[in-house]
């Protein structure tokens, strides 16, 4: 089986907020120094995802990524934890794409790359959290999408997917070939062991630019977007905490209480 | 695009009953539609609708759409935007808005898709901006560490998706009056890819998370799943529920459905013990809404505290057993 597998470069999620700062003028998040940009964690998810049916099913992992030349490390980790081959989308035409310009090319790249199975990607980006590129390149692909999978059985040309709910789950099944993007539920990725990581190493991403994709120009980057960003911005949040301290720690817990029992918090 | 007009909702139900988000969209749809001087239209896709339409319209809907089909008994990708894709050709509503939930965050990029018009998901603010008359959606992004304004200028609907317990429903009205039109999607059972197969709840003991009260949440602070007992502990004397951030989920030290965030569950209880939970901004973004937010942890740096109402910098090992110890006393008292 062949999966293809769409991921994106995001500012690492884990900077403190202390940390995090904007470009107002250009709406986008200013990398923290010591924080390099990371695989956004669903995508990683999505890798693994692909990674297990393989390893069941048999078969090959491609992954794709739309974004600057940096991204090129993600793509490496993802061939050293054990995809087959990888792309990078790039060219300056690309930039300040939306959720729809991004759909776009990552379609025409699948249908370049042509014959498959399954399209992967994360439940949603791990910065913009909107989670609609996955719906988007299989409306485009028009081929059956099933969002915030679990557990992905495929069998006898259908899969079988669990859908992560809040109370529990729900299952789908639909044909194949079929996108499903993958919720954290899934289950942690797996580590890349050193044999892959030096294997990654040896191997090369080709780049692909909008001709190479044959992407039409007004259906790209900033032309291409259905929407627009006026303004992006942090929201003050004053803290306005009242510290309760007692001699030791069981005073301090003592006073708690009863300071909620005074607020008639309990 | 010129001749696209009113705001339009997709309401929600559960056994012919809509649910809380329902009347939510309704609240924002009504604003929006007030500042537009459009008419509010609500649309309830199912096999069988009931006596929901009533409910909507005397909570502020003009005009009901009745979309009936067995095709549409429980929510399918295909038939929900097949039925939804013919419905918006028809009426061309100006705006168009969804719930962000299990449904809402499937339909809605799809639906988009298909329309060719933008959308913005998980939405905190909806708003006319007075002299373009666009509709501006706000979202956190960045884990809720900023706040972006988002317009959909040239193509119609503009489509969002409302993050749940955001938007406050109008009183009950029966006196509202308004219109119920069935529509018939005349769906094709052979361009439906996808089966539903089962729904399963996972059991929850005791009061249900986005229903209580009071929440004990417990984060990667604890260290492991053995203290997870007292939380509970304390929980249930409070008649309330235990809750967890993401690392004691991810970790597996907790049940997944125990999750408040941003990919978890949205909460608003009226207190909300956090304990040994940093305050990482996707797990601000589920619990946001509570009242009083109580901070346990020893990292006074901890960005819990800039949300808490009350804090207690200390081990939570040391400081909670005396607590539960005290409010177990008082509670008694």
């Amino acid at each position: 089986m062949h999966s293809i597998v769409c991921v994106k470069e995001i500012p690492d999620p884990e900077t403190p907020a202390s940390a995090f700062a904007i470009d107002p003028i250009a709406k986008r998040a200013i990398p923290a120094k010591d924080k390099p940009p990371v695989i956004s964690p669903f995508d990683e998810q999505a890798v693994e995802a692909a990674l297990r049916i393989k390893d069941a099913k048999g078969g090959k992992v491609t992954v794709i990524s739309m974004g600057g030349p940096t991204a090129e490390k993600i793509l490496k980790h993802t061939l050293a934890m054990g995809a087959d081959e990888a792309v990078l989308l790039s060219a300056p035409e690309f930039e300040d794409s939306d959720s729809f310009s991004t759909a776009y090319v990552l379609t025409q790249a699948i249908k370049k790359i042509g014959q498959f199975d399954f399209v992967f990607c994360g439940r949603q980006a791990g910065d913009f959290d909107m989670g609609q590129v996955g719906s988007g390149v299989a409306e485009l692909l028009g081929i059956p999408s099933v969002t915030l999978g679990k557990k992905i059985e495929p069998q006898d040309g259908k899969v079988r997917v669990e859908r992560a709910f809040p109370d529990g789950y729900e299952v789908v099944e639909v044909s194949m070939p079929a996108l499903i993007t993958v919720s954290n539920e899934l289950g942690e990725p797996r580590y890349a062991p050193l044999k892959g990581i030096m294997a990654a190493a040896k191997k090369k991403v080709p780049v692909w630019n909008a001709q190479e994709i044959g992407a039409d120009a007004s259906k790209i980057g900033c032309t291409g977007r259905h929407t627009s960003m006026l303004k992006l911005f942090i929201p003050v949040r004053e803290s306005k905490v009242e510290l309760i301290a007692g001699e030791n720690e069981e005073d301090t817990a003592n006073k708690l209480a009863l300071k909620l029992r005074e607020v008639k918090l309990i | 695009m010129a001749d696209s007009k009113g705001v339009m909702i997709i309401g929600e139900c559960v056994e012919c009953a809509p649910v809380a988000i329902t009347y939510e969209l309704l609240g924002v749809g009504r604003k929006l539609a007030d500042s537009l001087g459009e008419p509010l239209m609500a649309v309830l896709l199912a096999d069988k609708v009931g006596d929901a339409a009533k409910d909507v319209i005397a909570f502020g809907a003009d005009k009901v759409y009745v979309v009936e089909s067995p095709l549409l008994k429980d929510y399918v990708t295909d038939s929900y935007v097949n039925a939804m894709e013919k419905l918006c050709q028809e009426v061309k509503p100006n705006i168009l808005l969804i719930g962000q939930t299990p449904m809402g965050r499937d339909l809605a990029p799809r639906l988009a898709f298909r329309l060719g018009t933008g959308v913005t998901l998980d939405c905190l603010d909806l708003k006319i901006e007075p002299q373009s008359k666009l509709m501006v959606q706000t979202k956190p992004v960045y884990g809720g560490n900023a706040l972006a304004e988002i317009v959909c200028e040239k193509t119609r609907p503009q489509m969002a998706t409302v993050r749940p317990k955001t938007m406050e429903p109008l009183p009950r009205d029966d006196s509202r009056k308004g219109e119920v039109v069935s529509f018939d999607p005349k769906l094709d059972a052979s361009k439906i890819r996808a089966k539903f197969v089962e729904r399963v709840k996972e059991k929850v003991e005791g009061v249900k998370l986005e229903d209580a009260n009071v929440i004990v949440c417990g984060g990667r602070g604890m260290g492991g799943p053995d203290n997870f007992a007292m939380l509970k502990e304390l929980a249930t004397m409070l008649g309330g529920a235990l809750g967890a951030s993401r690392p004691p989920c991810d970790n597996g030290w907790v049940p997944a459905t125990l999750q408040i965030g941003l990919t978890g569950k949205i909460v608003s209880p009226t207190l909300y013990i956090a304990v040994a939970v940093s305050g990482a901004s996707q797990h601000l973004s589920g619990c946001s809404g509570a009242k009083n937010i109580i901070a346990i942890n020893k990292d006074a740096e901890a960005n819990i505290f800039k949300v808490a109402r009350y804090g207690v910098v200390g081990d939570y090992k040391k400081v909670m057993p005396p607590f539960i110890n005290k409010v177990k006393e008082l509670l008694k008292g």
